[in-house]
Formats: structure tokens, sequence, C-alpha cells
């Protein structure tokens, strides 16, 4: 067994990309579910917007990058917000879960059909549209940074994912702590009674669906610029419940519960992985037990049962109290 | 038809004994059951049973048969048809010709990829190819395989004039609709009963596929069973895993008065935990049934079916109409919908109601599985099938109205239906695209589903 | 004190208002001399039920009218069906001279109408403060982009907090204001609540049983605060099971019966109204009915 190369994977799940992402679409699935009780179950098609925002602005379109930022962070987020909230957010909360998995399936129908191919690039997705982005790194592409974890384009991608990631929590802090905040906390709780004081219960969820939506798209803006490619199978509707661990375990309702969450999701996840895969190679875990392609499928495993544990035995996650527990309402 | 006694005898009414409470619920089962054995015996036989494809050969072959239709609906096999096979580089290898069963074989030297054209000049007068422009064919065979190059011949089938066109594709939406409202039966009277919007009921259908997979193909202790007994066997495995999965989880739960939030974050946890342990299990590639594969197609001039799926059609109804009357007229199925309907009330009128919701899970899993196997049978074993099935059902129930179990019927045939005949104006491999719009459309117009109520404020 | 309640422009002398009820006939649907409420032909069915069918009925401006009822006689649907809460099959709504037949729910808060709930509705995961300041109107930090700039609405906040805590301090409820409203009694919620209504500044309030629940103690302190509503010029509404509450305070009485209104007057005439002692005793009695016991 490799020691060092456990840490080193676990350290990377803990402060690395993917835990940028998904703590980056955890905010934004804190907004709506944490915030103002909005079951978003399709949190992983925001992210695909900002992606697929981002690289048909640049490939299929041939636009200049920062207009495909704009586009996958702002135009393709509005859209979505609109079409799923619309006929939904009037409805009991279980409707918009319906309404976002399905909104998954038709994502992933869409973009992997060879009848859109010449926009999405179908099954293989878009590449190549992160030059731009490339181009401003300050950092050697061959060379390793930050104790050796990251290469030079990595070291780029997770310190402008920190950047991100940090003015996101800060604008999340904001919005929560103000009257508006207030608002969708007490629509999360009692739709009616805001209602009956005069909020306009629809038309905040629809603006809570949207901002959450846009920090989903950041982050899968940024796992499209990490990956250098914009793909269905990274935005599956099984992407959507990595987030919801994130969120639960780290405590929904608190704004740092996303982040937190997002790194102890991935440290674990991590360390599993390369444990198991090890154990795979070395032939400790014989293959009749386990092959090199169920590893794959073992993590998905623990985030179904670390979402059943969770919801059933601590709902409030890591940060969160009882009192203020999300899960809990209705 | 002994199996039809069994069920009957069982259903002989015997009114308010101390336990009659049990003994109707379990009688529910019974009757559910006994139509299922019913039908199954009736109606299979009917179903040709055609041997499945044997890919024993060591030799890579190519092969076909070439048949028509007559007036009367009877094949006719073609003799003399010329076939040339050449190889990736264009080089021809050799030909072919159809023997008096209309067969053809060819064997090929290695696995890899090959042309096969038809001569159109020896087909016989009138009888004129299907795809005039998938002539010729490319395919590819693996080494030791046995290929089968299909050149379909008339037009029969593939009809030009949209009124048949339309019909057909409402044959085919309707057997669709009749599975997932089998499938969805459950899902409604579930959320009617405890109100969980449970998300893992796609996987009772996955499961009840692959139990039946395991019965029909893989086998247990070294012994396969008929698709029909593996279907029985798969009924009985997913309604006690239903009762199972009830007990276990959901009963203590309600108990520790989970919120129904958390209840359904925890179905979908259960969802992806169960999908990827079947995924690990089972593999992803999806998997066929040995029975009724190769079936060929009766015409009924506006419309033609394989025997097969005229089996599921009238075995679904038949299940159906099964599980309307016992939900009619059985002790059981009032309570059923009773409590469904408004849960207090029920209660207070003193329905037991756990125990209802105890059968809701057992019986809607069992027919939640029974959906699976038909699915399978029509289409393929995968993994991810019920998931899929799962937002279909969505679909059919907020269309029919949630907790409504006739309600979930009629979405079931309308989302059926729609989905099979909108194929006509929307590319098929995206044909559920169709049906999940209407789902939000619905929502838009009429949220709460055709024969559902509104809820109460203040 | 006087000063933080919400000054109501349209405040007449509720001397005079209850004084031009003395001459209103004391029938069903009557007209009253400057109705604030008005609703026409409103009916709603569910099923085959029908739960409200109220030929007309008009509240008066500036005093406490009370709408009362058996059990299941419609008094919560009128209530939704007069802030839209829910939508009638037929009638209209009028409201200060303007229909709001097609004014979303919310909108009826911000046009000087608030109502409470039967089942209290206090955010329980939110502290006092928040619930109170959360009624406050037209905040500049509800916007969702401004609220990311806190010094473009902080003053405005602390204004708020001000007015919340005045309120409060009125209701006796200063000294729990950082406690989540999750802990409080059914009682204080209820306290809560009107006190919370109060913050939108409303014309009219309609209080849906605020009583039902709060202690003896209490409920004394909660009348006063409602006749201390009226007498700013406040218009009450509210429904109420318990007779000796609506003696005390009303000035006029609704009664409602299988949804429609079955007899109008003031609070001591009511009692003795044949139609509403049929409508609680079933037609067979004959005797009037003692107001003094609880219904
Ligand atoms: N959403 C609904 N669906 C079906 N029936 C309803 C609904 N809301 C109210 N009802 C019925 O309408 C009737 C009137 O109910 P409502 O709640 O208005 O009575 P109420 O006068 O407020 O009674 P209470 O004094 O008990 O509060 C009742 O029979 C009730 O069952
Ligand atoms: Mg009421």
């Amino acid at each position: 067994m490799d020691i060092g190369a456990i840490f080193e994977n676990t350290m990377r799940g803990f402060i690395g990309e993917q835990f940028i992402f998904f703590a980056l679409a955890a905010i934004g699935l804190n907004i709506h579910f944490g915030f103002t009780g909005l079951l978003n179950f399709g949190q992983a098609v925001f992210m695909a917007a900002g992606a697929y925002g981002l690289s048909m602005m640049v490939v299929t379109w041939g636009l200049n990058f920062w207009v495909g930022v704009f586009v996958g962070l702002v135009i393709f987020p509005f859209i979505l917000a609109v079409i799923l909230g619309a006929p939904t957010l009037r409805l009991r909360a279980d409707y918009l879960a319906i309404v976002t998995i399905a909104a998954a399936e038709i994502f992933r129908i869409m973009v992997r059909s060879p009848t859109f191919d010449r926009w999405t690039g179908s099954s293989d997705g878009l590449g190549g549209f992160a030059t731009d982005f490339y181009d401003l790194s300050p950092f050697d592409p061959s060379e390793r940074y930050f104790f050796d974890l990251f290469i030079g384009n990595q070291m780029w991608v997770v310190l402008i994912g920190w950047i991100v990631l940090a003015m996101a929590a800060f604008a999340c802090w904001l919005l929560i702590r103000s009257p508006w905040g207030r608002v969708v906390k007490a629509i999360r709780e009692d739709e009616d009674a805001a209602r009956s004081l005069g909020k306009n219960a629809y038309w905040y969820k629809m603006q809570a669906l949207y901002i959450g939506g846009v920090f989903g798209a950041m982050g899968g803006m940024l796992r499209a610029i990490g990956t250098q490619s914009a793909q269905p199978d990274n935005f599956i509707t099984d992407v959507t419940f990595f987030v919801w661990v994130a969120l639960i375990l780290g405590g929904a309702g608190k704004v740092l519960g996303p982040v937190i969450g997002a790194a102890v999701l991935y440290a674990i996840l991590n360390f599993s992985d390369i444990v198991l895969r090890q154990g795979v190679e070395s032939n400790n875990i014989p293959d009749s037990i386990m092959s090199g392609t169920q590893v794959g499928q073992v993590r998905f495993m623990l985030v179904g049962l670390g979402l059943v544990l969770l919801a059933t035995f601590r709902p409030q996650g890591i940060l969160g109290n009882k009192e203020e527990m999300a899960l809990d309402d209705r | 038809m002994s199996v039809v006694q069994i069920g009957r005898s069982v259903v002989d009414p015997c009114h308010d004994q101390p336990s009659a409470r049990r003994t109707y619920l379990i009688k529910l089962a019974m009757v559910a059951l006994g139509v299922v054995t019913a039908v199954f015996a009736m109606v299979a036989p009917a179903a040709a049973h055609l041997p499945a494809q044997t890919d024993s050969e060591s030799i890579p072959e190519l092969r076909g048969t070439m048949r028509t239709v007559d007036e009367g609906g009877e094949s006719i096999f073609v003799e003399g048809i010329n076939l040339t096979i050449t190889d990736a580089s264009g080089a021809e290898l050799g030909q072919a010709v159809t023997d008096a069963d209309g067969e053809w074989v060819f064997e090929l030297p290695e696995g890899g990829t090959y042309e096969v054209f038809l001569d159109e000049a020896t087909l016989p007068d009138g009888v004129p190819l299907r795809n005039p422009d998938r002539n010729p064919l490319t395919v590819d065979v693996g080494n030791g395989a046995s290929r089968t190059v299909l050149f379909p011949l008339g037009d029969a089938a593939v009809s030009t004039d949209t009124t048949i066109e339309i019909v057909q594709l409402t044959v085919d939406g309707i057997k669709l609709g009749l599975v997932i409202g089998m499938s969805a039966i459950g899902l409604s009277l579930i959320y009617g009963t405890t109100g969980l919007t449970n998300f893992a009921h796609g996987e009772m259908v996955t499961f009840g596929a692959m139990v039946a997979f395991l019965f029909n193909v893989t086998g247990v202790f070294g012994w396969t069973t008929s698709l029909i007994v593996a279907a029985i066997l798969s009924f009985i495995v997913c309604g006690v895993a239903g009762g199972l999965f009830n007990a276990g989880v959901w009963r203590p739960l309600r108990r520790r008065g989970a919120s129904l939030i958390a209840a359904l974050v925890a179905s979908l946890g259960f969802s992806i935990l169960f999908r990827y342990m079947m995924l690990y299990q089972f593999g992803g590639r999806a998997k066929l049934y040995k029975d009724y594969q190769i079936q060929e197609k009766v015409d009924f001039g506006w419309f033609s079916i394989v025997p097969k799926d005229i089996f599921i059609i009238v075995f679904s109804v038949a299940v159906l109409i099964g599980i309307a009357i016992a939900l009619q007229r059985t002790r059981a199925g009032k309570a059923m919908r009773a409590v469904s309907d408004n849960r207090d009330l029920a209660e207070s009128s003193g329905i037991d109601v756990e125990l209802v919701i105890k059968w809701v899970w057992v019986s809607g899993s069992a027919l939640a599985g029974l959906g699976g196997v038909l699915f399978g049978l029509t289409e393929s074993i995968g993994w991810e099938m019920g998931f899929r099935i799962l937002l279909l059902m969505f679909a059919a129930v907020t269309l029919g109205g949630l907790g409504s179990a006739y309600g979930a019927l009629l979405g079931s045939l309308i989302v059926g239906i729609f989905i099979q005949v909108s194929t006509i104006v929307i590319p098929t491999d995206m044909k559920n695209v169709g049906a999940l719009l209407m789902l939000m459309l619905i929502l838009l117009i009429r949220p709460d589903g055709l024969l559902g109520r509104s809820e109460r404020i203040g | 004190m006087t000063a933080d309640l919400p000054a109501n422009d349209a405040v007449n002398d509720p001397e005079a208002a209850r004084a031009a009820m003395r001459d209103v006939a004391q029938e069903p649907g009557v007209a009253k001399p400057d109705p604030i409420l008005v609703a026409d032909g409103v009916a709603r069915r569910f099923g085959g039920l029908t739960a409200v069918d109220v030929e007309h009925v008009e509240v008066q401006r500036g005093i406490i009218t009370a709408l009362i009822g058996p059990n299941g006689a419609g008094k919560t649907t009128l209530f939704n069906l007069l802030t839209n809460f829910d939508t009638p099959d037929a009638g209209t709504r009028t409201f200060d001279g303007n229909v709001i037949d097609k004014v979303p729910a919310h909108k009826i808060a911000n046009h000087g109408m608030v109502r409470t709930f039967q089942l209290t509705k206090a955010l329980s995961k939110m502290s006092v403060l928040d619930n109170m300041m959360l009624g406050a109107t037209n905040q500049r930090g509800e916007k969702m982009w401004r609220s990311m700039v806190p010094f473009s609405w902080k003053q405005q906040e602390a204004e708020i907090e001000l007015e919340a805590e005045a309120l409060l301090d009125r209701f006796n409820m200063l000294h729990m204001r950082d406690e989540f409203a999750g802990t409080l009694s059914g009682g204080q919620r209820k306290l809560l609540e009107m006190a919370r209504a109060l913050m939108v500044k409303p014309k009219m309030v309609m209080l849906d049983e605020p009583m039902a629940g709060v202690n003896p103690a209490l409920t004394q302190s909660l009348l006063q605060h409602v006749v201390g509503l009226r007498d700013e010029g406040m218009t009450v509404l509210f429904v109420e099971h318990d007779m000796d509450m609506v003696q005390e305070i009303s000035d006029w009485v609704i009664v409602m019966a299988e949804g429609a209104i079955i007899a109008e007057g003031p609070p001591g005439a009511i009692g003795s109204n044949q139609a509403v002692v049929d409508a609680y005793l079933g037609s067979h009695h004959g005797e009037p009915l003692d107001l003094d016991a609880d219904i």
C-alpha cells in the first residue's frame, strides 16, 4: 500500500478542483434548498448550463471566451430557471423535485442525441474552448506546485477556483443576512405566512432558483474549464446527488455548510477510491469481488448511502443545529 | 388451468371473522397473484416459442432469412435471392443464395467489418426491398460469432400512410402505457397513503426485471425456469422486498416523525444506492430474456404486432382489471383507497393505517417488479431502466393526479401513447423528452392532475 | 406609543363609525354606511360541498366586526376568498373602493389588508425579531441585487428594528426578541402573529380565531390590543368561537352557517336571533341562545 499516494489523493479531494466545482454547486443548492426550501434535483443541469454556455459560445459559434463566460453564468441559468420554475414554483415542493429530475433527463437525452451534434458535439461533447483561460496562467504547465499536489494548469484552475469560491461564499453570506435572505427563509418555513405579509413568494423563489443556479453554473463552468471539455456524462442526474450529499453533510442552511461538506465528501471519496484501487491492483481484493470498473461504481454507492444515512440520522449535517434545520421543514 | 382454481378457491367470501382484515388483505394479494398466474397460463401458449439464437459456432458467419408476407398474413420464404459479400477493403469474398426456406449462410474467414449487397434483380416481381437505400448493408462480426443480416422485404410494416402509422404507434403506446401504469400504481398509492414521493420506486422495477433474469437466464443453484415462472417468482420476491423495505426503513422513519422532505431525500439516496448496487452486480450491458426473443409480427391490417406484445397487452389489462376489482370490491382495496383519500378520517373510522400501508408497499412493489419484467420483455433489461421509467411514471402520475390509483392508470396510458405517437415528429432517440415536457406543461395548466384535488389552506 | 402605530390615512373617529352603525338594519347582507370591504355573490365549492355561498356582505370601516358560526360554517374559507388565498368559483370582492378579484394574495397585504391564520404560522426557525421585521413593507434590502450592498439598506433596517421593538414592547414580548419563535407558547405565537401583521401597517386586519388556545390570563391583554387597534382607526374582522369575547369587544356581529350569512346585528341582539339559534342548536329549539356559554 502506498500511503503517500493515499494521503496525496485525499488532500487533493480536500482542497482540489473537484472540491471547488462541487462546493460552488452546493452553495447554489444551499440557496435553493437550505435557505428557500426549493427541492432542486437538477443542479447538474445548472452546472451544465455553465459548461455548455461557455463551450457552445466559443466552439459552436466562435465567440469570444468572455462572451461565453457571460452567457454561461447569466443567460443560460436564467432561461433554465424560468423553464423549471414557471410551472412548479406555485405548487407543492415535490413538484419541483420531479420537474428538475425530469429536466436533467431531458438534458441528457438532448445533449447526447446525434440530432443536435452540430451544436453540442453529442456524447463526445465539446473541447478546446479554454485556451484563453490557460493563456493567462502564470504557472508553468510542466511544473508541480503546492506541495507537488497540482501541475501548472491544474494549479491555475485551483487558484482561480478558490478565489471564485471565496467570493461566492461571501456573496451568499451577504444575501442570507439581508432582508432578502429573511424573506426566503420565511418562504422556506411557511409560504402562506410570507404571502400574507405582502411578499411575492413566487417571485422570490424564482430569484432564488436563478441565483442558486448561477452558482451552480460557476461550478459547472469551472469543471468544464478544468477538464477542458464539456461532456454530457459530467452532468448526468447522479452528479446532482453528489452536490446534495455535500450540502447536507456540511449542513444545509449554513453559509459554510456546503464548502465544508464538499471538502469532506471529496476527501472521503478520493480516499476510498484510491484505497480500493490499490487493493484491486495489488490483488489484495480478488477480482471476483471487485474489478477496476467496479471501483468507480463504489463512489456512487457511497453517495447514495451517505444521503440515506444523513437524511435519517443527521439531517443537520456537520455544522447545523437541530433548531434551524432545513431538512425538517414541512 | 388448475392455477385458476387455486385463485378462485381463495376468493370464496367469508365475512367478519376475528382476523378478517388480515385475511382480506392476504386475499387481495392472492387475487392479484391468481390473476397473474391465470393469465400467464391462458395467454402464454399463444405466444410462439421460437428457439433462441446460439452463438457457439467457432467459424464467424453471416446469415439471414428472406421472407415476405402474403395477403392472408402467411409468411412466404423467398428462394434464389443473390447476395454478394465484400470485406472492408472492397474485395469480393463470394456470393450466397437463399434456399427453399429463404435462408442463406456465408462463412467468413475472420471477424471484422463486411458489406452485404443484395442483388435486387433476383427478387421476385412485386416484392421490393423495404429500405432500398439500406443496400448494401455494413455489418460488424465478432470472431466466432454468427451475425444475422436483415433485409426486410415488402412495405408491409412501414407505411407512408400516416393514419396507419398513428394506429400502429397508438398500439405501441398502449402497450408502453400499460407497463408504465402497472409500475406506477404503487408509486401513486405509496404517495397517497404515506405522503412519500418515493424516488426509489424505479429501482424496484429494475429489481423485478433482474430477478426474473436471474431465474430465467443466469440460473439459481444451477437450474433455470421459463420466463413465466421467473416472472411469478419475481413478483413474489419484489412484494416481499417491498414489505421489508417498508418494515425496515419507512415504518421506523414514520414512527420517528421524520419530515417528508427528509424521507424524500432518503428515498433518493436509496435510488442511487440500489441502482449502482445492481450495476455492480449485473454489469452495464443490456440483457435479454431467454424466451420469446425472436417473433414474427402478426398483421392486423392497420397495425402489426408480435405475439409477445399481444400477450403483454392482454396480460396487463387483465392484471389492471384485477387490481381495479380488488380496489373496488375487497375490504383491503377499499381501505387502501380510504387511507389514500383521507388518512386521518380513515384512521378515526377504525382502519389500521399501518397495515394498509404495509400492503400498499407489498402490492405496489410486486406490481412494479412485474412491470419491470414486462418492460424487460418488450425492450431490454438494464441497470438504469427503472430510473428512466420512474420519470415517465412521474409524468403519468402527475397527469393523473398524485395519490389516485385510477389517475395513475389514465395518466400512464396518455403518456405511453403520447410518447409513441410523438415519434412522428420527434426523433425516436428523444421520444421521452416529449413526455417530460408534457409533464411540465400539465403542471402549468392543471397542477392537480386530471383526477387530483387541491390542498387546504389556512 | 401611538406614534409607532400604523398611522391610518383614512382615520375616522371610531366613535362616529360605531355610532353610524346604530341605524343599520339587523338583517343579513345589510349595507353599511362606510364599508371598507364588500363581497358580492362569492361562492366556493369543494367537489359537491358548497363551503361558501355569500350573497352580499359588507364590513364597516373603523369598527370591530366579529364573524361567528358553527364549525365548518365556512368562516376560514371566506377569509381565504377575501384575501385571495383561494379563488372563488364566482363573485366580486372590493376592498377600500378597489375591486381585488384579480389581485394576488401578497398584493392584498400591500393594499392594506392583512390576515392571520387559524393554525398559527409563526416562523419557528426564525427569531421573534426576524418574524416582526419580516412584516415591514417596502424594504430596500428585499431586492435581490441590492441586498448584497448592505449600506444601501442598513439605515432602513435600523428603523424597522426600532419599530418592531416598539410593537413587541406593546405586546409585552420584547424580552423574547432573540428567541426562536418555535420556542414560544401557543398563545405567544398568536400574539406574535398579530403583532407581525401590524408591521405591515394595514388599514384592516383579519384575525382567524386569535384567542384559540390562548390562556385566559393572556386573553385579556390580547383583547385590549384588539380594542386598541380599533381606537387607532383600524378596521378589525375576527373569527371567534368564544361568545364572551365577542360580546366584550365587537361592535357588530356577522353570523355564518353552512356557507351563507344568516344574520347580522350588534352583539347584544344577535343571541336572540332565531336564525342564529337554529344554526347553532338545530331548528327544533325554541329558547334564546345562552351566549355566556362557550360554543
Ligand atoms: N381545501 C378544501 N377541500 C375540501 N373541503 C374543504 C377545503 N377547505 C374547507 N373545506 C370544507 O369547507 C367547509 C368549511 O370549512 P371552513 O374551514 O371554512 O370552516 P370554519 O367555519 O372555518 O370552521 P372552524 O370553525 O372549524 O374553523 C368544511 O366543511 C370543510 O371541510
Ligand atoms: Mg376556521
